[in-house]
């Protein structure tokens, strides 16, 4: 690490050089790309919040997306299921592939692409009106399956897929709302995955949670990426660097650096990437 | 202790003095009002008054069961055109707000609260009794309806709006469709505000005489017709309380006791049946 310091100012007029574009290709080669991000922008009214970001996103793989408070990354993992278009005044351009299909093409229902890639929130929501169970099936039951052993089934299942299930079990009538903060995260990652999602996107899934709760939630992301590609945005660095495979490191809305978190954290190739996992900056 | 410091201390005492005042008088005229109906009306109740058809001017005796019927009817027969409408309304401009005319609509309903209820009868007249050819108990139903919507919406979009962002985001994102996000997510979480809205509003409606006036009509005689003029309490109350018999203004203080008692329970009862459905 090169003993000169400078300002943040510095920082953000300093040119970007060579796009991540290598890195992508290297990762593209393999067929295992779940989603593919290209040239993405995203705008909230003039103020460009994300700028043409390209990446891929690898199959059963555990993406982390780091980066100071403001740098895009929210905004970037909400783009790929289409819930930034809840926000009034955002406007994407470019493309998102799942599977090779471009989510934001003609005709592409925002309900399906949600459908299809799952999303768990900084703070745990579970719906205060529905018991546990109903809290899991919700999104089948609200897209209108009602048969109730399928349903039973599928509560056991991805309660189970939750770490959650042994600590409900018994208890599956009371109130999602009267669970303990970190099992309401796990019921919120449970009611995902009921609905099969190919990617789940976590967005900052443990910053409301005590140390003990993040744990068991770090421990489920390791089982899970055997079903399901995450994605996962995180403010801290410990935790991308212990649950993630590739790390992006974004900053100011371009991505700096992306590729195999045990590389990015050890041996960055870019300065403000070091500057910010070695705590100089964010 | 200074002079100084003294005389803060006598101020900071009579503004206190001035406050109790105030509130000691709004208090005794609220009591006031609820001791002498329950004075003047509570004595003359009996089960025949309440389920007893009036008598002829100048018999004692006799009751306003046709007029609880008909309070009953035309207030239920109002609430199914004001509640859907409200509530419809107050969704609309909270939960699709990106049309922009919500702040208007939103306007106009307060400034139709403020509207006076004979001014609201008037224009049922206009609307409903002047080209179907006669009072009924259905235009009744609609000037009471214009009372009730605007206080529907203003207190149905304030229970939406008080559903936090992150349910909504949490259903949309497990791909349900946004009205199915409405009825099974936000609707189901702010209920308990949007019946304690639309208690408001019919507590609100069964009171009101005047827009009553050339629209239900009144009648002395048993209906239940929509079509029909028809009898309701608060505007029997009136017609009791300004007629000439002393046993008619009797009747009118019974009733309007009976009107307070009705309109009491309502509430009493919504309370307690929220408060019991919370107890999970």
């Amino acid at each position: 690490m090169s003993s000169e310091t400078y300002a943040m100012n510095d920082l953000k007029t300093r040119e970007l050089e060579a796009p991540v574009a290598t890195a992508i290709e290297a990762l593209g080669s393999d067929n295992g790309v779940r989603m593919r991000v290209d040239e993405l922008s995203v705008y909230y009214g003039k103020v460009q919040a994300v700028k043409q970001v390209s990446m891929a996103i690898r199959t059963h793989k555990v993406t982390a997306l780091i980066g100071p408070s403001g740098c895009g990354k929210s905004t970037f993992i909400r783009c790929l299921n289409r819930m930034h278009e809840l926000t009034p005044g955002a406007r994407v351009e470019g493309k998102v592939l799942l599977d090779e299909q471009d989510l934001y093409g003609t005709g592409v229902d925002p309900v399906d692409v949600r459908r299809r890639v799952g999303m768990v929130f900084q703070k745990p929501n579970p719906f205060p009106n529905m018991s546990v169970r109903d809290n899991v099936i919700a999104g089948f039951r609200l897209n209108g399956v009602r048969d109730r052993k399928t349903l039973d089934e599928v509560v056991e299942k991805s309660l189970r897929g939750a770490a959650l299930w042994d600590e409900v079990k018994d208890n599956l009538q009371k109130s999602g709302a009267s669970l303990s903060g970190g099992q309401q995260q796990r019921l919120c990652i449970a009611r995902a995955l009921a609905v099969n999602p190919e990617v789940l996107l976590m967005d900052e899934p443990c910053s409301a949670l005590d140390p003990i709760a993040t744990a068991k939630i770090e421990e489920l992301i390791h089982e899970l990426k055997e079903q399901v590609t995450i994605v996962i945005v995180t403010h801290n660095m410990q935790q991308a660097a212990r649950v993630s495979d590739f790390t992006a490191f974004f900053y100011l809305g371009e991505l700096v650096e992306f590729g195999e978190t045990g590389k990015l954290f050890t041996a960055p190739e870019k300065r403000q990437t070091e500057d910010y996992i070695t705590g100089r900056f964010g | 202790m200074n002079r100084h410091f003294r005389f803060r201390k006598f101020v900071e005492w009579a503004n206190w003095v001035g406050m109790l005042c105030c509130m000691s008088v709004s208090v005794f005229f609220l009591v006031a009002i609820l001791g002498y109906v329950l004075v003047h009306g509570a004595s003359y109740i009996d089960w025949e008054f309440l389920t007893a058809m009036p008598v002829p001017a100048g018999e004692t005796g006799g009751g306003i069961a046709n007029a609880l019927v008909g309070s009953f009817l035309v207030v239920m027969v109002a609430s199914l055109m004001a509640l859907p409408i409200g509530i419809g309304a107050a969704i609309f401009i909270n939960e699709f707000p990106s049309h922009g005319f919500g702040r208007t609509v939103r306007f106009l309903a307060e400034v139709l609260t403020g509207v006076p209820s004979i001014v609201v009868g008037l224009f049922a007249y206009a609307l409903v009794v002047v080209p179907s050819g006669g009072f009924s108990a259905f235009s009744g139903s609609v000037a009471y309806a214009f009372i009730m919507v605007p206080i529907i919406l203003i207190t149905a979009q304030e229970a939406l709006r008080l559903v936090p962002d992150s349910l909504r985001e949490a259903s949309l994102a497990l791909g349900i469709p946004k009205w199915r996000t409405i009825m099974g997510v936000v609707l189901p979480v702010s209920s308990r505000a949007l019946i304690t809205g639309a208690v408001l509003a019919i507590s609100r409606a069964l009171g009101e005489a005047a827009p009553m006036l050339f629209t239900a009509f009144g009648n002395s005689f048993w209906n239940v017709n929509l079509t029909k003029p028809i009898a309701t309490v608060p505007l029997l109350i009136y017609t009791y309380a300004t007629g000439p018999y002393d046993d008619w203004h009797q009747k009118a203080w019974a009733a309007s006791f009976v009107l307070l008692v009705v309109v009491l329970l309502t509430s009493v009862l919504t309370r307690a049946f929220l408060r019991g459905n919370s107890n999970e």
